[in-house]
């Protein structure tokens, strides 16, 4: 490891941070909180360091930006939240479909619409899934910690370049504005996965054969970008095996790399009776309870945390479904990622939400209370 | 009669050609003027990147040899000002159409004008949209008819270079499909201009236009357009009277500004390489 320095910092500061030490070096935006630091720490940072920032007249604007400049080579990164998440999905489909590395955070609050600019929410959970229209492939992650998203922020950009696939951090406002101690590699190089500059001979950009890296404009590889489907060179078609085998192609790749795609964590008793499933910022409190747990007497709980919740992680959670009796599932929502837990338990276990969605967040004496009714 | 010289291949990808446009259409007229411009300006190949919208005139990116962008609707100007500002070495032609421009992309239009960057968009003007099949945008004329205005428009159009110059642009020209020669001129010179420019090509629509608004088929759309417009040069001096109905070809308007690109780059204590590392 790295010499390193620990700093108190936001985890709207950490995410710009995270960027800039996996090499981000170009940043689009537009203003809107809670999301607004991630675009100033920006500001300040990439003159510096020889990068690009812009200020953009618009949301949709911003996405095409940062489309625009990973088409020339460079590691972007854009910041919004909710409203702003709406419409930059147009955009967000055609970097999915044009298989066009960018990272896209999503620092939620709570919605619809204006919502509550300034209280916290994770209203947005099938939206970063379903939000831009066909059927795409999506990859996202929502940290719990301010050091969480500096490491994932990290992650999202090297896996986004590794699958020429746009990576969605999902925040929630409590993170993005929450300050804690982060340790930064001094050496931040490390941190940045560096794509082969070898072009094969035979190189194509949307290779069958797989994975194939982004060769960026302007070094005499004259193919086509296009939002319609399209063949190996990327000129547009309409043929009918064509196009199922390209949208099986992109789903591929996510399948492919699922291991380092689906990351979770779990702590809490071996033999659980109860779990708790959640992500973000309720993962604090279910920790709480938790350790709480262990203290009383060890009762069997576990928490089971989503770093990853697109591609959802089904085998972890039907893992813990087969030792537990009842599954809990908070978020700060009306019940989202909760349909996914149902979907793969399949009645392996009682699966019982927990929904707060006042612009506050769930505490852990809540989690406790719905907790105590299975363990007495 | 001037002989127009054969099309160099090498900017074509001729293996995409048949292209889709329709009997009678500008865009293939426009687009081979893009072409020439390009050639007479004798830009590397590889520096060259073609970025378009969505319209029937964006199809154009497809059949050019260059590395080419086709973006969403409205966008591509939003594309290009992010891949000028990684890359400010390359030479980036913009294709839209009036709808895609001046509608849908209008916040943008505007916005790469106030920021005076270097791209060279050609807007491609059939007064139409015309891959959804004809319906009014905001260069249809008042009173002319389209599907969503089957009685005619009420609504006032834009002059599209008033708009761009009073949003910032430093070079506006307007030429048309039925002067190619001209129009060729006009985007050369838009491409060698530092800053933000805009060309205005008149194209006819004849099959979603011109046929809806009687105005003859394509040859008949071709002389119109010949007939009515007078060059920047014999218009001075000229009453108003006279040059009512008439159009205006030639540089509307060329100064200097800062450009935006280029001014970041010194910002940031970064050379702009004069052609791209490849």
């Amino acid at each position: 490891m790295p010499e390193t320095k620990p700093v108190l910092m936001q985890g709207n500061e950490a995410c710009a941070e995270g960027a800039i030490s996996a090499g981000v070096r170009f940043y689009a935006g537009y203003p809107i909180t809670p999301s607004t630091e991630v675009a100033e720490r920006m500001a300040a940072r990439l003159p510096d360091l020889g990068g690009v920032f812009i200020q953009m007249e618009d949301e949709i604007a911003s996405m095409a930006a940062v489309i625009g400049a990973s088409i020339g080579g460079m590691r972007t990164l854009t910041a919004t939240s909710g409203p702003g998440f709406s419409l930059k999905q147009e955009n967000i489909g055609y970097a999915i479909m044009a298989e066009i590395p960018c990272v896209i955070v999503d620092v939620q609050r709570m919605g619809p619409s204006t919502g509550v600019p300034t209280a916290p929410s994770q209203g947005d959970v099938m939206q970063a899934r379903w939000g831009t229209h066909g059927d795409h492939p999506v990859i996202a992650f929502s940290p719990a910690s301010v050091y969480e998203t500096y490491y994932l922020t990290i992650a999202a950009v090297n896996l986004s370049q590794k699958l020429r696939q746009p990576v969605i951090l999902l925040l929630d406002e409590v993170i993005g504005h929450m300050r804690e101690k982060v340790t930064i590699p001094k050496d931040s190089k490390l941190m940045v996965e560096k794509a082969s500059d070898k072009v094969p001979a035979d190189w194509k950009p949307y290779d069958e054969k797989g994975l194939t890296p982004l060769v960026p404009f302007g070094f005499g590889h004259y193919y086509h970008v296009t939002g319609l489907f399209h063949d190996q060179y990327g000129f547009p078609t309409g043929d009918p095996p064509q196009v199922e085998r390209s949208l099986d192609r992109i789903h591929e790749k996510l399948e492919k790399y699922r291991d380092e795609v689906v990351l979770t964590n779990y702590i809490g008793h071996k033999e659980p009776r109860v779990v708790i499933v959640t992500y973000g910022c309720t993962v604090r409190s279910a920790r709480a309870v938790v350790k709480k747990a262990y203290w009383n007497n060890r009762q069997p709980v576990g928490l089971l945390s989503l770093q990853t919740l697109w591609p959802f992680p089904d085998k972890e959670v039907k893992e813990v479904a087969k030792k537990a009796d009842v599954i809990i599932v908070p978020e700060m929502n009306r019940g989202q990622i909760v349909g996914e837990v149902e979907r793969h338990v399949k009645g392996e276990a009682e699966v019982i939400p927990l929904n707060r969605y006042d612009g506050e967040m769930i505490s852990p004496d809540q989690i406790s209370d719905l907790l105590g009714r299975w363990l007495s | 009669m001037a002989v127009i010289e054969h099309l160099t291949q090498d900017f074509l990808r001729t293996k995409k050609l048949p292209h889709i446009w329709c009997p009678g259409c500008g865009n293939g007229i426009v687009t081979a003027a893009l072409v020439r411009a390009i050639e007479r300006a004798d830009y590397d190949q590889r520096d060259v990147v073609i970025v378009s919208g969505i319209g029937c005139s964006s199809r154009a990116a497809g059949y050019l040899n260059f590395n080419t962008l086709h973006t969403t609707h409205g966008r591509a100007l939003a594309f290009a000002t992010g891949l000028k500002m990684a890359r400010p070495e390359l030479k980036l032609f913009v294709i839209m159409g009036d709808g895609d421009c001046s509608a849908i992309g209008g916040n943008h239009f505007i916005h790469a004008a106030r920021r005076n960057i270097d791209l060279n968009a050609v807007v491609v003007n059939n007064h139409i949209y015309g891959m959804t099949g004809g319906q009014h945008s905001p260069l249809t004329p008042t009173g002319k008819k389209a599907t969503t205005a089957p009685g005619g428009t009420l609504e006032r159009e834009f002059n599209l270079l008033e708009l761009a110059k009073g949003a910032g642009a430093t070079f506006g020209a307007r030429g048309n499909a039925a002067q190619p020669r001209q129009l060729e001129q006009l985007i050369a010179r838009g491409a060698n201009h530092k800053g933000f420019s805009v060309v205005e090509a008149l194209s006819p629509c004849p099959i979603a236009y011109g046929r809806r608004n009687k105005l003859g088929g394509p040859v008949d759309m071709l002389k119109d357009m010949k007939e009515k417009s007078i060059s920047i040069e014999r218009s001075a001096g000229k009453e108003e009277s006279e040059l009512e109905g008439k159009t205006i070809t030639g540089v509307i308007f060329s100064y200097d500004a800062p450009e935006y690109a280029a001014e970041y780059h010194r910002f940031i204590g970064k050379e702009v390489p004069a052609k791209s590392g490849g």
